[in-house]
């Protein structure tokens, strides 16, 4: 029968999973990301730096394409170590900011800004799948973008050293990996609550960017002002880098690092205290979901 | 059929503020309406049902399905159909009800084929390729229909259906309504201020006001009752012989102002008699009307008492 022709009539086949649907959320997210041209160029050029970066190892272990080259031992190119990979991450996860800014506040305010939030949420379908579910696609993309192409470097790097050199610089695969997710985790509560909080996308993704240079450039008059250390806890590059440089070497260098991780010598703040920084930057931010992700919103 | 809502001393809070006051009820009917003026906790009753309130103390139950410990359970069985806008303005009609559809746990394939149906069903056929966000208000009001039913409930709740449509959109919406009705697959629970769409649409209503329930009346029960129901005028002012001779045939009268009499027929006694009798004394009728106790008199009686209970 034409579909048209057909009238109302009950549903009575099968039903998926319910730990399954919040999936349906990232699959028409992904559909709608990939109509962006711009998205899905800049998603593209973000692969450069690990196309270089293999590239680069590649070359540091081939002595024919070095001799090619004209360059002298391998070793003097450039050193494949943490500061290598913390570099990577680094520059990946600008990037990473830069996506989440650009998709992250349209993942919950559409919801808001005609309260389609009350239909999703009608269904047997819980407010935390919801935030799982448009969590997952700044996940999965940040993910793809940081800890996937670093696991995958340092596969080959050690595949190209030889047996002996992955578990000899095992603590730099564990900093990729769990440092990209205190990354991606953090960012990707932050572009949620400030979309489920800033219905206007451009103001939404504009405070991504606020949160990190204006709080940031806080933090520094706080420490000038008041001759201390702990104004760098506004400062989120700070936090993270620190929180890096922990994964990746267990310490602070004594030398200044790469150019996240500036600080000046006894401006450092203790671990613990980044990492509880960033936590409560988190608890904040699901916070801040948890007031809006409502079915309705009650006006007292 | 047992119960499609039972409410056990239902109280939900706002701010320390008692929203809906220990209500006490059990609906049975296929269609429900629940009436009220603005602001008497009908939306919030079904929000309530609907998950979104944690009652304070009392229970609630849909088919028999604790609202508080049970709300995945309720939910799956519920399409709802909100009384404010809801779409994703970006999204085509159709994807929109698909999305909802799937979200519901219907398979992809299904839940595009239901909402393709959905749409034809609620006459948007035409338009469902079209971002929501350009849809004229009553298109939105369909297309919230066309969401609520694409995955099959088996309770319907419609807030305010009818809310912001004109009249021809108004009767396609009630027709639609009646017609889902019909068809008994499902209950369907209608919340409005307007007492025609009620009475249209339900065939039991729960009447609240200031949060208590201020009348739970059988619609249907009311129309067979009121089918004998009649109000004559007469002519002459003093109908006394009449009157004797109408309760001698069975009927309950009431005399009223200006030779108005109220009489009940009793079964078996068809309106012709009537006439024979006042022939018989002589009385000349005038007018005679079904007369019938609508929903506005009870909606009305019910809004007079001064506590909101009847």
């Amino acid at each position: 029968m034409a579909v048209y022709k057909k009238s109302y009539r009950p549903y009575q086949g099968e039903l998926t999973p319910s730990w399954k649907r919040f999936l349906v959320i990232p699959r028409y997210a992904f559909e709608d990301l990939h109509r962006s041209r711009f998205l899905t160029i800049f998603y593209l050029a973000s692969f450069l730096y690990p196309l270089i970066a293999a590239l680069i190892i590649y070359i540091e272990h081939n002595v024919e394409a070095l001799k090619l080259l004209n360059l002298g031992p391998a070793a003097q190119l450039i050193a494949i170590d943490a500061g290598f990979f913390m570099s990577f991450l680094g520059w990946q996860s600008m990037l990473a900011l830069f996506l989440a800014a650009f998709i992250g506040p349209g993942q919950v305010s559409p919801d808001l800004a005609n309260n389609a939030l009350a239909l999703y949420l009608a269904r047997p379908f819980s407010r935390a799948e919801y935030v799982l579910g448009k969590a997952s696609v700044l996940l999965v993309l940040m993910s793809l973008m940081t800890w996937v192409p670093g696991l995958l470097l340092f596969w080959l790097e050690g595949y190209l050293e030889g047996a002996g050199w992955a578990g000899e610089h095992a603590r730099v695969a564990s900093g990729l990996f769990f440092g990209s997710w205190a990354w991606i985790v953090v960012l990707t509560l932050l572009s949620l609550a400030l979309s489920a909080w800033v219905k206007w996308r451009p103001a939404a993704g504009a405070l991504v960017f606020g949160v990190f240079f204006v709080a940031s450039a806080f933090g520094n008059a706080i420490n000038t002002t008041q001759d201390t250390r702990w104004g760098h806890l506004l400062s989120m590059d700070t936090l993270i880098g620190s929180v890096w440089l922990q994964l990746f070497l267990g310490d602070y260098p004594a030398s200044t690092g790469a150019a996240f991780f500036r600080l000046e010598a006894g401006r450092h703040l203790p671990f613990w205290s980044c990492w509880l920084m960033l936590a409560a930057w988190c608890m904040a931010c699901l916070y801040m979901l948890a007031r809006k992700i409502r079915g309705v919103q009650v006006v007292r | 059929m047992g119960p499609v809502i039972e409410l056990d001393g239902l109280e939900v809070r706002f701010g320390g503020r008692s929203v809906l006051n220990k209500l006490h009820a059990s609906l049975t009917g296929r269609a429900i309406g629940l009436l009220g003026p603005n602001g008497a906790g009908k939306s919030t009753l079904l929000n309530t049902l609907l998950g979104f309130h944690k009652p304070f103390s009392g229970t609630a139950r849909l088919l028999g399905l604790d609202v508080r410990t049970q709300a995945r359970e309720v939910r799956a069985l519920i399409g709802y159909m909100p009384e404010n806008d809801a779409f994703i303005a970006s999204m085509s009609g159709v994807r929109f009800v698909r999305m909802m559809a799937e979200l519901a746990g219907l398979p992809p394939q299904q839940a595009l084929e239901r909402a393709h149906e959905s749409f034809f069903y609620v006459g948007l056929g035409e338009v469902r390729y079209r971002p929501l966000g350009s849809y004229s208000l009553g298109m939105k009001q369909s297309a919230k229909l066309a969401t609520a039913i694409a995955h099959g409930p088996r309770i319907l709740f419609l807030d305010e259906p009818t809310n912001g449509l004109d009249p021809p959109q108004r009767a396609r919406m009630i027709r639609l309504i009646q017609e889902i009705r019909d068809r008994g697959d499902l209950s369907l629970i209608l919340s409005s201020h307007l007492l025609r769409d009620v009475e249209e649409c339900c065939d039991q209503v729960l009447i609240l006001k200031g949060g208590n329930i201020a009348a739970h009346c059988n619609l249907e029960e009311e129309r067979r009752a009121n089918r004998r129901f009649l109000e004559l005028e007469t002519r002459s002012e003093s109908n006394g012989c009449f009157l004797e001779a109408l309760e001698k045939l069975g009927c309950h009268t009431a005399r009223g102002a200006q030779g108005r009499i109220k009489v009940i027929l009793p079964e078996g006694i068809e309106v012709q008699r009537l006439y024979a009798v006042a022939a018989e004394q002589n009385v000349q009728i005038r007018r005679l009307s079904h007369k019938r106790d609508s929903l506005e008199d009870i909606f009305l009686k019910a809004m007079e008492a001064a506590d909101g209970r009847l």
